[in-house]
């Protein structure tokens, strides 16, 4: 297994072909020992991780995950390690920091491996998945009332470069993990943070507030940033999802993984594509990259009998704010809905700029209701929606007609949209909301329209929660915060 | 044993072999020491190329490759239903059973259970003569369906010799037929099936049944014959799953083959599930009884997704031969194009539009001809339905495969964002939709459910689209300055797409419609249309006739009227007489 080929026969940015090579599979990963410059007999050698993506009898394509420059074709011996890419597992990786590789370089030392594991993981088999039902609470409104997280779900959040989706993320992982003490009841909590290509300030970011909320011991940070290799970014989010499966169905925790930037994922993956002189299909990116895409964000979800999940929250930045861009338009289709960022609405200092209308949970309809948040939910939900649709069309109209040229319907429209931006996608960075106050101020804010335009609101749910939230004092609103207590009590009983 | 050679080259899904040893083209391939499955797809003389179904990673060159000496194939026996699939007909569940929570390269499972016994009732004796396509025997396979044991297509001769009734495997003799040139073939309940080449059939009929689904927009405004092929375009989100869902549920083929082609793997489980529990209206069993899932989620390897929508077709076909009326939910045929594409790419193809290679168009002419009413070789009919969802990227209808698509079926379900943005479900978009069949399926209509039907349909999409057009100037001054007749027009147009065109899934009154009902709702509302229509004529102003709550009752009849309880539909007629009655009188 150690032979040692001494020479290449070809590099071309992060690619390198190595003839000769006997024995060698596709996938393996090879450990290049470059000689430093002019150091003579005994110079420093450097080690260079690389995986095999083309091979064709005995000509390898390689490609490396560090940085090519100082090799060249004469100083550099190749080994076979005989393993596709692996990595060290074992309970000890959470609150430590690694490379893109899932090499520690936070200084304190290798991990001691409980395990080994093929980052390429493998496909879950749709008959032992466990369909998601339980839902997270993040404590934003928009995200709970109206496209609600569920645990196992993969939801990414399409933001644009300048656009708070960072601190969305932050705020998320703080309330969804650690923001409630009655959390006990429910299994373990940890986190997983890939970084593909970010700028320092960003992960410098999540670094911190991890540890300004306490939750830096339940994160394991996988850094790959903006000036690492771009080969190096392609197996990132391989190795923290493969951290993210052995901890959730080895250790029976529930992790929240969160993927940040997957539009430079996919830079890198157009980038070493175009090296491999693969024909491009869509804006140059390659073919496979819906498979590659999917290989990821399936990796989330639940498997039947294990006490643990893995959700995922990746984020992507569409390039110029375009959702039709392939990146995100793929994604869309994998993923199980989106939350979308707005730049209209952050102009306006709204925070969370959430644009709920293109925003979609697909397991929502399963995780709410009677049985798991408030019977109310879904219709509020479908009503909201619906108004707040019929509000785009309102401002159209007005800005051809001006706005006092509307009917009073309309008018009180706009007044609703207004509100709803304000007051219910709207709230403070540090704000946790229940479900029943995310779901009484949609009441609330109905009440601007009238009662004939709920359309969308079963007439019996109308009738029991429509004079119940009206500028509620009294018996009707203690009827309330009773509900409110009981449901938000089971809202954390697991499976 | 079939042929031998070893891999040369390897990328991706895609491996090479040096020479050529003189495999056939589509010839299934077992490749590698773990013996991956794969099929040859390309032939030079100096390079052998077969695209691998199995994720190729840790295969080296020098591995052996052995032919299996037949094409890539489905095995065909009791035992299909009921059971979910990937893309190549290996049941997950038995993978699962060895290979745990997540599939394992190389799993070695046979495609039907070999053990199990089915209680089997012969249907010929000796001396008859038997052709392709003739029931041998029935095997009531689930509580819902009962199997029908055919001569594979090719195969003719007399009986002679018979096992009594009783239980068999799927691999025991069960008939002997002499052939005309004398030699004797046993037959068991298998049979196997290239999945690339359509099974023969006596005749094809035109299409002039409806699949019936209990949806009312695709019903009424935009039916799909039986036998027929239907496409749903839409965006993400727009709700091509959910739609593909409902038609599962409850349209009346016999059934039912959910191809779940590059999609999500929690929805696979969300449909195993959830129909295992929902109970089949007409038969009062689980619907999986008549269902088979094959699921190659987006992160099986893409060779498989390619050959998973061969798969489901050729199971239609076969439970087509036997009778009965099969559709097929492709979901979706652009992950399918996408496979084409990536595979394309890798073979270094020369790209035509976007990528996608250039036969993609005739690829999917050859899948949706596959489609049809047909008299069977046994002189039973049958019909293969496909309702194909599409993926348009960008949800930008132009681009190639809804293209593509669009030239080979015949009715166009186009899905559309605003209308999913605002919740409307089913978010068919009314106006860029449209079926073929109308007019093929008129006769039917006129005798199964009433004459006025096509007349009350044609009525309703006109309204509809004198709607939009109002809307263009309302989007310009405001709904205010619209003379009376337009306002009502507006007002009925709302009443027809709420009360009419939305539909809830979640409803349990409202989720499946019988077509009697769908009429009468019809009816109904352009009562109340026509009323309107005279008492505006009348000069009253529209404002006045919105003071009255009869069109929030209309709008409610959905959910009012139990399906079951049409009488109802009397009062609703009722009332609007009186409404007119009381305007006329009050104000005339």
């Amino acid at each position: 297994m150690s032979i040692e080929y001494m020479g290449l026969s070809e590099i071309n940015g992060p690619l390198i072909v190595v003839e000769g090579v006997k024995g060698a599979f596709y996938d393996e990963i090879v450990e290049f020992s470059v000689k430093e410059e002019l150091g003579g007999a005994n110079a420093a050698e450097k080690k260079k991780l690389g995986r095999i993506v083309e091979i064709s009898e005995d000509k390898a394509v390689i490609q490396v995950f560090e940085s090519t420059s100082e090799m060249s074709l004469l100083n550099t011996r190749t080994k076979l390690t005989g393993r596709p890419m692996e990595i060290a597992l074992s309970e000890e990786i959470l609150g430590r920091t690694f490379n893109g590789l899932g090499e520690p370089i936070d200084g304190l030392g290798a991990v001691r491996a409980a395990e080994y594991r093929d980052v390429n993981g493998q496909p879950m088999n749709p008959c032992e998945r466990e369909y998601p039902r339980n839902y997270i609470r993040t404590g934003i409104s928009a995200i709970d009332g109206l496209t609600t997280l569920i645990r196992g779900q993969k939801l990414p959040i399409f933001s644009g470069n300048g656009l708070p989706h960072d601190e969305l993320a932050a705020q998320i992982v703080e309330q969804a993990s650690l923001g409630d003490a009655d959390d006990g009841s429910d299994g373990e909590f940890a986190i997983v943070f890939a970084a593909m290509g970010v700028k320092y300030d960003v992960a410098e970011y999540f670094k911190r507030t991890f540890e300004e909320c306490g939750a830096s011991a339940h994160v394991a940070m996988f850094l790959n940033l903006s000036n690492d290799p771009v080969a190096e970014r392609l197996i990132t989010p391989k190795v923290a999802l493969t951290a993210a499966e052995y901890l959730a169905f080895e250790k029976n925790m529930h992790i929240l993984v969160i993927l940040t930037d997957m539009t430079s994922y996919a830079e890198a993956m157009r980038e070493v594509s175009s090296l491999k002189g693969e024909i491009p299909s869509r804006k140059g990116y390659p073919g496979y990259l819906y498979s590659e895409l999917a290989a990821l964000y399936e990796r989330a979800g639940i498997v039947k009998g294990a006490k643990g999940s893995v959700t995922q929250i990746p984020i992507l930045t569409m390039p110029g704010d375009d959702i039709t861009h392939p990146i995100p338009d793929l994604t869309g289709y994998i993923t199980e809905g989106q939350i979308v960022l707005e730049r209209a609405l952050h102009q306006k200092n709204i925070y969370p700029p959430i644009n709920v209308l293109p925003s979609l949970s697909r397991l929502m309809k399963d995780g709410i209701g009677e049985k798991y948040t408030r019977e109310d939910h879904q219709d509020v939900a479908n009503q909201l929606f619906s108004s707040y649709a019929r509000v785009g069309e309102a401002r159209d109209l007005a800005s051809v007609i001006g706005e006092d040229e509307l009917s009073p319907i309309d008018k009180k429209y706009l007044e609703f949209g207004t509100a709803f931006e304000q007051e219910f996608v709207g709230q403070g960075r540090n704000e946790n909301r229940t479900i029943a106050q995310t779901l009484d101020i949609g009441w609330r804010l109905l009440h601007i329209l009238p009662k004939e335009e709920l359309d969308r609101i079963d007439t019996k749910i109308l009738e029991k929660y429509w004079d119940a939230a009206n500028v509620g004092t009294g018996e009707a609103q203690a009827a309330i915060t009773e509900k409110q207590e009981v449901c938000h009590g089971s809202e954390y009983i697991s499976d | 044993m079939g042929i031998r050679g070893t891999i040369y080259g390897v990328n991706g899904p895609i491996i090479t072999i040096r020479g050529n040893l003189g495999y056939r083209m589509n010839e299934m391939a077992y490749v590698g020491e773990k013996r991956l499955v794969g099929e040859v797809i390309g032939l030079t003389k100096d390079a052998t190329t077969i695209q691998v179904y199995e994720e190729t990673s840790g295969l080296r060159p020098g591995e052996p490759v052995e032919g299996a000496g037949h094409a890539i194939s489905v095995t065909l026996a009791p035992g299909i239903l009921y059971n979910i699939f990937d893309g190549i007909e290996r049941p997950l569940e038995k993978i699962a059973e060895t290979g745990g929570a997540f599939i394992p390269r190389g799993a070695q499972v046979d495609a039907l259970d070999r053990e199990r016994l089915w209680q089997t009732h012969i249907t010929v004796s000796v001396g008859d003569r038997v052709m392709s396509g003739s029931i041998i025997a029935e095997v009531p396979e689930t509580k819902s369906i009962v199997h029908k044991v055919m001569l594979p297509p090719g195969t003719e001769g007399e009986v002679i010799r018979v096992q009594p009734d009783g239980a068999y495997t799927i691999e025991q003799e069960l008939v002997a037929i002499r052939t005309a040139d004398g030699r004797e073939v046993p037959l068991s309940m298998t049979q196997h099936w290239p999945i690339r080449t359509p099974r023969p059939v006596a005749s094809r009929y035109p299409a002039d049944r409806p699949l019936v689904t209990g949806q009312r927009i695709l019903d009424t405004l935009f039916p799909i014959a039986k036998g027929g092929t239907a496409a749903l375009p839409g965006g993400f989100g727009t709700g091509k799953t959910m739609t593909q869902h409902q038609l599962a549920k409850w349209c009346d083929a016999d059934i039912i083959i959910y191809i779940g082609c590059g999609e999500r793997g929690n929805e696979m489980t969300n449909v195993l599930e959830e129909f295992g529990e929902l109970v089949d209206p007409k038969s009062g069993n689980p619907l999986m009884d008549r269902t088979t899932l094959i699921a190659n989620t987006s992160n099986m390897p893409v060779a498989a997704r390619e050959a998973s929508i061969y798969t489901g077709i050729t199971l239609a076909e076969y439970y087509r031969d036997m009778g009965y009326h099969v559709a097929i939910m492709a979901d979706s045929t652009s992950r399918w194009a996408e496979a084409l594409r990536e595979l394309s790419g890798r073979l270094e193809e020369m790209p035509a539009e976007e990528g996608f290679p250039a036969y993609l168009a005739s690829r999917l002419s050859a899948f949706y001809e596959r489609a049809g009413y047909v008299e069977n070789l046994n002189g039973t009919e049958g019909s293969v339905t496909i309702i194909g969802a599409v993926s348009p990227q960008g949800g930008d209808f132009s681009e190639p495969v809804t293209q593509n698509t669009k030239r080979f079926v015949r009715c166009f379900l186009a899905l559309d964002k605003s209308l999913a943005y605002a919740r409307h479900y089913p978010a068919i978009n009314w106006l860029t939709s449209y079926s073929e069949y109308v007019k093929d399926l008129s006769g039917w209509y006129e005798t199964h459910v009433g004459s006025s039907f096509i007349d009350c349909r044609n009525r309703i999409l006109n309204i509809l689209t004198t709607e939009n057009r109002l809307n263009e100037i309302v989007k310009l001054i405001g709904s205010d300055v619209l003379p009376d007749d337009q306002k009502l027009v507006l007002e009925i147009a709302r009443v027809i797409r709420l009360g009419f065109l939305q539909q809830n899934a979640f409803h349990a009154e409202d989720t499946f419609v019988p077509m009697e009902k769908q009429l009468r709702m019809m009816e109904v509302i352009l009562h109340l249309y026509d009323r309107c229509k005279e008492l505006i004529d009348r000069n009253m102003p529209m404002a006045l006739l919105r003071e009255s709550d009869v069109f929030e009752k209309i709008i409610a009849i959905k959910y009012d009227v139990p399906n079951k309880e049409l009488g109802m539909f009397a009062e609703y007629d009722a009332k609007i007489e009186e409404f007119y009655r009381y305007l006329m009188e009050t104000n005339a």
